[in-house]
């Protein structure tokens, strides 16, 4: 959004992580607007998935602090994660379940209560197998059911963790239209990928670099 | 996009879930009663068919084959959550993390505990208990296996993220059990002798309340320590 007085959503406070005696990063500090689409760019091993865990909330880092509005998360949890998707790259899809039953509890517990389970799913291109086990679906089917519920979401915040792992040239354009146009929203998407985007250009996407460090 | 769950609802919402998982999964619920039975109808064959020393030791037998059992089936509570990243999501969703995981233990309790707690009298009579016992031995493990579950899980949430604790598991929580596995046997033995059980029996019931108001807290924050 182009507005005259960009709200910032989310925003990191100097942090520092280390894991393994290692720091990754280190006095990282940035704002993110409402409209923002970032990615976390860098090697493997760089720190990028521990850095998307400590903006959400589920790591801890070793200083610094992720503010929700002004406030630090940890004390408003629960403004913060009514507010927050957070998609990693485990999927939290359960093999035992059908993709349907999938969904339907995924949305439940983040609180929404009225919604058609099979029509989110047709917008992910699984009509047909809306009974089948997640189990026994392909490596990409699953992934979109996990994906899924941000077609139905008012959370602002979504944070992916690769979220086009598996997924084809298709689904990936679908995925970038969607971003667009949460972004539009107001919203703003924190991710990681190292696959190009087509749709998303570079005027629109700003990019957060993390280097491989040894220290 | 309405966001109307109450709190009742997404507790019977994960219940529900965990419930269906197991009923796909049927080896999970049966592992630990099939231990149960197994380690009950060993013992007679080896400590000798003999009526009256059975009976002196079946509340003891019976208890601690219990406890096992029920820490024997933990350890998978939040695991394949923890692999699959749903208990992510779980630590994640806007819900009270107390009531998800209360409703979590719930289910394993209720896939675990309740058919021990069915199977328990008939083996009873394998092992000759007094007659009198029955309604102690019913009742202790009615309010002490809930015990053990809620207890066991803040073990396993602290334990959840390590690749090999099961070891750690059962050092953390047996110490915790030892009370109630004291309480239920006297309870039962009491009974056996024609005395009131009531005391002991209210102490169980108190742990109960105790760790069921408790115990949900503990075991969110252990689970948001294990994921860090």
């Amino acid at each position: 959004m182009t507005d005259s007085h960009p709200t910032t959503l989310v925003s990191a406070d100097a942090l520092t992580c280390i894991r393994e005696e290692r720091i990754l990063f280190d006095e990282l500090s940035f704002d993110i607007q409402a409209g923002d689409i970032v990615q976390i760019e860098g090697p493997n091993g760089a720190g990028k998935t521990s850095l998307l865990r400590i903006i959400a909330g589920l790591s801890r880092p070793y200083a610094g602090e992720v503010l929700y509005q002004g406030d630090n998360i940890t004390r408003c949890r629960d403004e913060f994660n009514e507010d927050l998707l957070y998609l990693g790259h485990l999927a939290g899809v359960k093999s035992e379940l059908t993709a349907e039953e999938n969904l339907n509890f995924s949305l439940r517990i983040s609180g929404y209560d009225e919604f058609e389970p099979r029509e989110i799913l047709s917008k992910v291109n699984l009509t047909g197998f809306e009974e089948a086990l997640a189990g026994h679906l392909s490596a990409g089917q699953h992934r979109r059911t996990a994906l899924a519920r941000l077609w139905h979401t008012n959370c602002r915040i979504w944070i992916l963790d690769e979220p086009f792992t598996a997924i084809d040239k298709k689904g990936v354009e679908e995925l970038e239209q969607l971003f667009l146009a949460h972004a539009d929203r107001g919203g703003c998407v924190i991710m990681t990928t190292h696959q190009d985007m087509s749709k998303i250009g570079d005027d629109k996407l700003r990019k957060i670099k993390l280097d491989y460090r040894f220290v | 996009m309405q966001r109307g769950i109450s709190y009742t609802q997404s507790f019977f919402t994960l219940l529900q879930r965990d419930l269906r998982i197991a009923v796909r999964h049927r080896g999970d619920i049966f592992n630990p009663l099939l231990f149960f039975i197994m380690v009950v109808t060993l013992f007679p064959l080896g400590v000798g068919p003999e009526p009256q020393m059975l009976s002196r030791i079946a509340p003891g037998i019976i208890w601690v084959a219990a406890l096992l059992a029920s820490m024997l089936s933990l350890e998978r509570l939040f695991k394949a959550d923890f692999m699959d990243g749903s208990l992510e999501q779980m630590l994640l969703s806007p819900q009270p993390l107390p009531i998800l995981v209360l409703a979590k233990v719930i289910a394993h309790w209720l896939l675990t505990g309740v058919p021990l707690i069915l199977i328990a009298p008939l083996l009873a009579v394998l092992l000759n208990l007094e007659q009198n016992s029955y309604g102690a031995l019913m009742a202790t493990l009615a309010l002490g296996t809930p015990v053990l579950s809620l207890l066991g899980a803040i073990g396993v949430a602290l334990t959840v993220g390590l690749r090999k604790g099961g070891v750690l598991l059962s050092l953390l929580i047996l110490p915790l059990y030892i009370p109630v596995l004291i309480f239920a046997t006297s309870a039962i033995d009491a009974a056996g002798m024609n005395l009131n059980y009531g005391g002991q029996l209210a102490i169980i019931a108190a742990m109960l309340v105790g760790s069921l108001v408790l115990a949900p807290f503990a075991i969110g924050a252990s689970l948001r320590v294990s994921t860090n």
